[in-house]
Order: structure tokens, then sequence, then C-alpha cells
């Protein structure tokens, strides 16, 4: 291989998922006018940042060479926990906090399951994922809990509810622009972990941990705290992410988060994040969140049937993991 | 079988691995080939083989022309690679594993378990060695696992065998039986290829040695024309001076002693003490207990009683935090599982080890970090391309070095080094040597754990010795010798 193809292999290698989403947004906006308003992409960024803000928590699990099933029954347990406190009359900015503190001790469980307890993380999660979604169906008795803000008494707490999930900061440039709020969020949370991925401490735990389990251990490093701290990670903002998603529906069911927790994998995947730990970028989760999201929006905008739509992501997936693995 | 290797050119993308290299191989002789890590030994080997093709060049073996597309053809054909890093299944059991890929059927297709068993034991026999043909291989030692994979080598009925450091794992006694096997092999009309470091072994077993040396063919010998330093000149072309360099002695106080320190099966009653300045070195065989009685003492492996002093004080070790905070550092045997992560850049590893010394309130200082990692580099003599080279992609020797960097950059009181030379070549090994006695001259407390009598012989102040769990004694350096050593790694007294 000469020395120029291999340069561009390299630079594939590293923006491959930020070239295959710029393909697939110049694709979408030359045939569907609808697509390339603003005002849809900045939706399209909200309806990122479910996906967007579990994908961060699963990277960093998988990074420690772990995987977390439960995201998509903690983003429910979470997200029904803060309803029912909003429904008994509590404060909504503490109902906020203890569901977010709750999500965090769910994923910590999972953390002790597969540290103390020394399960594999597929099938520990594999649990709690089960469990979790069987306690949120037994605290609702299995039906949805509605009109939430309706319910909250002080005038400024339904404003804090619903602005996290609602709320939008309009543009100085152009007030019909209108940034949403989570997608505020998903970018704020994206820095905060791109900085403790590449420039902390604890991010150089994570990555030791998911190389070489025993060599991190004999340098020091407290694998198992390192462990129970990605879970934790991953159950807060599975929460917070569920906490977004009642407020923009203002209403809560135990059936929410069905299957979230695959989307979280592929989206880690097509960033090309190493499946056996210690291999990845937080730069790369967010390219592969953005290819799933601009998929599903385009595809939902072009009117195709939801069927065709899942085979089609399939598709991309694949393609994008095969050119990964090829390389 | 006798295999003529001439002009043999091989690049891997540009780099040139191997420039006109050859090899002469006669019919039932024991030839050793030697080079430095990176020399192209294994390289040849593998072109031999079939595992790499060559850009140029000519193979004939028996008088023919051949190119061997895979492994399998050369196997067909005869030739047999056994590698460093056994090709074993750990969960299978001997028999199964000696038969992978070519089990004996029935005509319904099923295996037929008493014909493999009757094989298996057969092959065992003619060797003679005693391996129970049902046994799991992760319950084998090392040295077994070997010898199963030499079995499965004589199941193709193998002409030329080629062994790359067979002995790296092996115990003395281990070592020993395989010498014999080679020897009954070697009377049955086999050729051996015999790579290895250990200038003893050659020396002891083979007939004909070839050098290599940055992928040049550099010359083939007669053992018994040749002595040892001429074969070290050959190998990096200039002469090494002494194999064990001298240092001055400036030993202090006690730094570590241990107390009646027990596991409940791996070993008991151990005490011991090393002095500021010091190096002990620990002999005994494989599986005497020596490499645990070191992971307990760092906190790897729990202990059921006995107390550990530092500075003459007592310290509690639950865990290798505890350890390392308390002054010791521990160089594993096995650096490649455990001693570096091995996808990772030398930077990434010296850092991963030092991040208090590399940070600001848990951030990452790259201007620190940056200058720690130069300062390693340079100071331990690693060479690579960049600081951003992959650790996998180093030879042994610089392997080895970028664990020491790490360690010693966490300035411990008391450094454990097991098998610290193990894999590495005779340059390296020295740089390695040097940098010991330099800790040491700094009053670093050195316990060196070795396999190889000589280094342990050269290298210490006392030789403490181990066998089946106990410390059978504890010699003066200056007073002992290969003999007194082995005597007590095997359970014997000394007056």
């Amino acid at each position: 291989m000469n020395q120029k193809s291999k340069k561009l292999n390299a630079i594939v290698g590293e923006y491959g998922a930020f070239i295959a989403l710029a393909a697939l947004v110049i694709i979408l906006s030359l045939i569907s006018a609808e697509f390339r308003q603003p005002s849809n992409l900045l939706n399209l960024l909200r309806q990122a940042s479910f996906n967007g803000l579990i994908a961060v928590g699963m990277t960093c699990v998988i990074l420690s060479d772990g995987i977390d099933l439960s995201v998509g029954s903690t983003f429910a347990l979470s997200a029904v926990v803060c309803a029912e406190l909003l429904m008994a009359g509590f404060p909504a900015f503490a109902a906020i906090i203890i569901a977010l503190i709750v999500g965090t001790l769910l994923g910590a469980i999972s953390g002790l399951l597969v540290t103390k307890g020394r399960l594999q993380p597929f099938i520990a999660t594999l649990i709690t994922m089960t469990a979790y979604r069987g306690l949120a169906m037994i605290i609702t008795d299995g039906k949805p809990i509605s009109r939430l803000a309706a319910n909250i008494s002080s005038e400024s707490g339904a404003f804090l509810f619903k602005l996290i999930g609602k709320g939008n900061i309009a543009s100085s440039f152009n007030p019909d622009l209108k940034i949403p709020i989570p997608a505020i969020i998903l970018v704020l949370v994206f820095a905060i972990f791109y900085f403790i991925l590449n420039r902390t401490c604890f991010g150089r735990r994570i990555y030791a941990t998911g190389s070489n389990e025993k060599c991190a251990t004999l340098v020091g490093v407290n694998t198992t705290r390192v462990r129970i701290m990605v879970y934790s990670i991953s159950g807060f903002l599975a929460a917070l992410a569920g906490l977004i998603m009642i407020s923009r529906v203002d209403s809560a069911q135990p059936t929410l988060g069905d299957g979230y927790e695959l989307d979280a994998i592929a989206a880690v995947a097509l960033g090309g994040t190493s499946m056996s730990g210690g291999r990845g970028k937080i730069i790369g989760t967010v390219a592969g969140v953005l290819i799933i999201a601009v998929l599903n929006n385009g595809l939902n905008i072009l009117e195709v049937t939801s069927y065709y739509q899942d085979v089609i992501k399939a598709i991309v997936i694949l393609v994008a993991v095969l050119s990964d693995s090829k390389r | 079988m006798h295999i003529e290797m001439k002009g043999i050119n091989k690049a891997f993308t540009s780099n040139q691995v191997l420039k006109n290299a050859g090899f002469f191989l006669k019919d039932g002789e024991v030839h050793a080939l030697m080079g430095e890590n990176g020399a192209g030994k294994s390289t040849l080997m593998k072109i031999l083989t079939g595992v790499y093709q060559y850009d140029s060049g000519t193979i004939l073996v028996d008088g023919k022309e051949v190119r061997y597309k895979n492994p399998q053809e050369a196997e067909k054909a005869g030739i047999v690679f056994i590698y460093q890093e056994l090709n074993v299944l750990f969960d299978l059991t001997v028999e199964e594993n000696l038969f992978m890929g070519k089990e004996i059927a029935n005509k319904f297709g099923v295996c037929d378990r008493k014909a493999m068993r009757k094989k298996a034991q057969e092959i065992m026999d003619k060797m003679g060695v005693h391996i129970p043909v049902g046994a799991v291989m992760s319950e084998l030692s090392v040295g077994q696992q070997q010898m199963v994979e030499i079995c499965k080598a004589l199941m193709v009925d193998a002409k030329v065998l080629i062994m790359d450091e067979p002995t790296a794992a092996l115990t003395q006694s281990e070592t020993e039986v395989l010498f014999e096997v080679m020897k009954s092999l070697k009377a049955k009309g086999v050729s051996i290829v015999y790579i290895s470091h250990r200038m003893e072994e050659i020396f002891a077993l083979c007939d004909r040695i070839t050098i290599l040396r940055d992928g040049e063919y550099i010359d083939t010998r007669y053992i018994k024309d040749i002595t040892m330093d001429d074969v070290v000149q050959m190998m990096i072309g200039r002469t090494i001076g002494e194999r064990f360099p001298q240092r001055h002695l400036t030993i202090g106080g006690e730094v570590l002693r241990v107390e009646n320190l027990s596991h409940k099966s791996l070993f008991h009653g151990v005490n011991f003490s090393v002095h500021a300045g010091e190096v002990l070195g620990v002999s005994g065989l494989m599986g005497a207990g020596r490499t645990e009685i070191m992971q307990a003492i760092f906190g790897n492996l729990p202990v059921m009683e006995g107390k550990i002093f530092i500075d003459g004080a007592e310290v509690k070790i639950h865990n290798t935090r505890d350890a390392i905070h308390a002054g010791i550092g521990f160089i594993t045997e096995d650096r490649k599982t455990e001693g570096l992560l091995l996808d990772k850049s030398i930077a990434q590893n010296i850092e991963l080890a030092n991040l208090d010394r590399v940070s600001n309130r848990g951030v990452i200082s790259n201007a620190k970090r940056n200058t720690l990692v130069k300062q390693g580099i340079e100071e331990f003599r690693i060479r690579c391309f960049n600081a951003d080279q992959e650790c996998g992609s180093l030879s042994g020797g610089n392997q080895q070095k970028v664990v020491i960097a790490k360690w010693v950059y966490k300035q411990p009181k008391i450094l454990i080094l097991d098998e610290p030379t193990r894999g590495v070549d005779i340059g390296a090994k020295k740089e390695i040597y040097n940098i010991i006695n330099q800790l040491a001259a700094q009053g670093v407390a050195i316990i060196l754990v070795s396999s190889e009598l000589p280094e342990v012989l050269g290298m210490s102040d006392r030789i403490m010795v181990v066998c089946e769990g106990r410390v059978t004694g504890i010699v003066n350096a200056a007073e002992a010798d290969q003999a007194k050593i082995m005597t007590l790694a095997t359970g014997g007294n000394i007056a």
C-alpha cells in the first residue's frame, strides 16, 4: 500500500462515521426540501437527544468492557417515579432530583452485580433490565400517568418541568429559529464527557479497565470503582433522557424506552467504539447518534413505511461496521 | 529432510525485515537460529512454513523448489512450527487438542474416542512423557502444555520441527525432559530448528548455529568450533563486555521484612527481609510459589496469616493500591497480559501508572505528561518511532523497559521484578541489568525473581530459594553456585 492511500485510509478510519453522516445529510437535503429546513434540523436534534444521552453512558460502559442492556428500563422506571412523585404533590424540582438519583442508583446496582456479584455484564444487565421494567409496571399498575404539568401546584415548578423537554431558546439572529433545550442539554453532556474521557484521570482509568483489567489493577487502578461508576453514569443519563421524554409528552408510562438500549448500542458501534472495550471515542458516538437520528427523520419525511425503515437502518449499520472492521 | 533457503527478501510495508537471508538445515541435526529480537529469526521460519509469503528468493526442500501457501501445506510436507505463544485451546482436554481438526471418526461421522485415546497414549509413550490425555489443558503446567504441542507435531509425522523459545516458560527439570525428547527425535532422523536466547542451552544441545543480524545472514558454524563470546559478537556486531555488570555495594537499613507469610495452599511460613540498595535474588522451580509469594506481598493474592513490615512499621496490604501506597513496585512475569496495555501507546502506559504525577485535581496536564514520557523514553533508552507507538509493536526488551519506566517513576522503596529478562535479547538484557544496578545504587530494595540461574547468581547479593511453597534457604551470592541453588530448589540440604 502506498503512502497516499494509507493516509486516506487513516482519515476514513478516523472520521468514517462523519463522512457517512455528511453523505446522508447531503443526499437527504437534495431530495427533500422539507428535510433541509433549519427548523427540521433543530427538531432532529431534539429527537436525537434521548438516544444521544443514553449513548453517551453506553459509550462509557462499553469502553470499560461492559454493556448496559438496562438503560431502556431505567429510562422508564425513573420516568414513572418522577411522575408518581409529581402526582403525589412533590415539588417538581425535588421530583426531578429524586428521579435522577434513582436512575443513578439503578445503574449502580448493575455495576455491583458485575463487580461484586461477578456476573457477566450482559447477564447482569439483562437481569436488571427485566427487573426494572417489572418495577415500573408495578408502580403504575401498568397504566399511563398523564397530565403531569397540570398537577404541579407551583408555577415555577410547572415551568421547570415543561422547560426540560419542551423548552426552547430563541436564537438572537433569527427569532423564528428556536433551539430546543434537550438539544442544548445533549451538547452540554457531550462536551462534558468529551472532557472526562480525554482529559481526566477518571477517563484514563475507564480506557485502562476496558483495555486490560489485570494490568490496570496492578498499577493501582480501582477497577471495581471504575465499573460501578460507569454503570451509574449510564443510569443517570438514562434517567435524564426519561425526564426529557415525560416533560415533552406530558405523560409517563411503564412501557417507555422499550428497545432504546439497542439504538444506543448501535450508535456506539457506528461510532467505531470496540465492543471489547478500551478503544473508541465519544466523538464517534456523536456521529453515530446523528446518523440514526437523520435516518429516522429523513425516512419519516420521505414517508417510507416503518417496516422498510428498520431494514434500511440495519443496512446502514451493517455497512458502517463492516467498513470499520475491514480497515 | 534437508532444507535450503537462499536470498530471501521480505518487507512489511516499507520495512525491509529480511535482506538476502539464508539458512541451510541438514538431515537429523539440531540447528540453533540466533539473533537479537527483530533480527528476523521468527520471520524467516514463518516464511519457510508459509505463514508469510516472501518477496524474492528460493526455498529448496530435499532439493525441490517449494513455496507453501499456508502452514497447513508445510505441515503436510512434514514441517511443523511450534510457536512461542502456545497454540492450545485451554478449555479442552489434551486429547481434544491433539486431534483438533484431524479427529478420528467412525463410519457414521461420530468421533471414535477410544481410537483417539489409544493413539494419543501411543504418542505420549513414544515421547516418554506422562500427561493424562483426559486432563483439561488449563490444569496442566506450561511445561506440560508445551509437551502437548510437541505431541501434536509428532501426530502429523513431522520431519522438521521448528521451536521458537520453547524453554522460556519451563522449569529446569521440564527443560531437561524437553531436551531428552529432542535428542530422541533427532536420533529418529527429525531435524530441529531451535530458536532461543539462552546460550547455555544452545551450547549443550545444538550441532550447528546460524546467526542473523538486522535481517541479514551473518554466518553458520559448528557449535564445537566457536565460543559464546563469538556468538554474541556476531549477533550484535560488537563486543558487549561483562554479561553481568558490576556495581558498588552500599547496602543500607532494612526496608522490607516479611514474617510468617502463609497462603491456604500455595506457600507457608515465609520469612525474609530486604535492605536498601540490596538485590535479593529469588530462585526456585516453576510452581514452587515464588511468583505467588510476590503477588501476595503486592496485595494481589489473599494471605491467611503473616505480617509485612516496611521501614520497621507493620503495614496492612489488602489490595494492590495499598501495596503501591506503601512503596512497593511490581513488575510482573507476564508483561503481555499483566504488565502492559499492549494496544495502547508508550505514553499511555507510562501515564496510567503515574496519573497523580501528570494531573492537577484529576485533570491531565499535557505538559507534565509529555515531559515525563519523554524523560522515560530517553532515560531508559526505549527504542521507538515516537511516544505514541503502540507497545504491542515494540520488541520484548523495549516493552520491558516501558514497564520498568512506569514503575520507577512511582518511586518505589521496594521494587519486585519477576522474570524481568524473559524473552529479552542480550543487548537489552544488559541494559535492564544496568537499570537494576542503578536503582539499587539509589537505595531501592530490589527483589529479583528469575528462573535463569546464571542471572540470579550474577545479579544478586543474597539468594532466597523456594521449594514447594517454603523458603529452603537464603544464601550469600558470593558463597553460592548453581549446584547449591539447585539442591535447595529441589528440597535438598546443603551443609
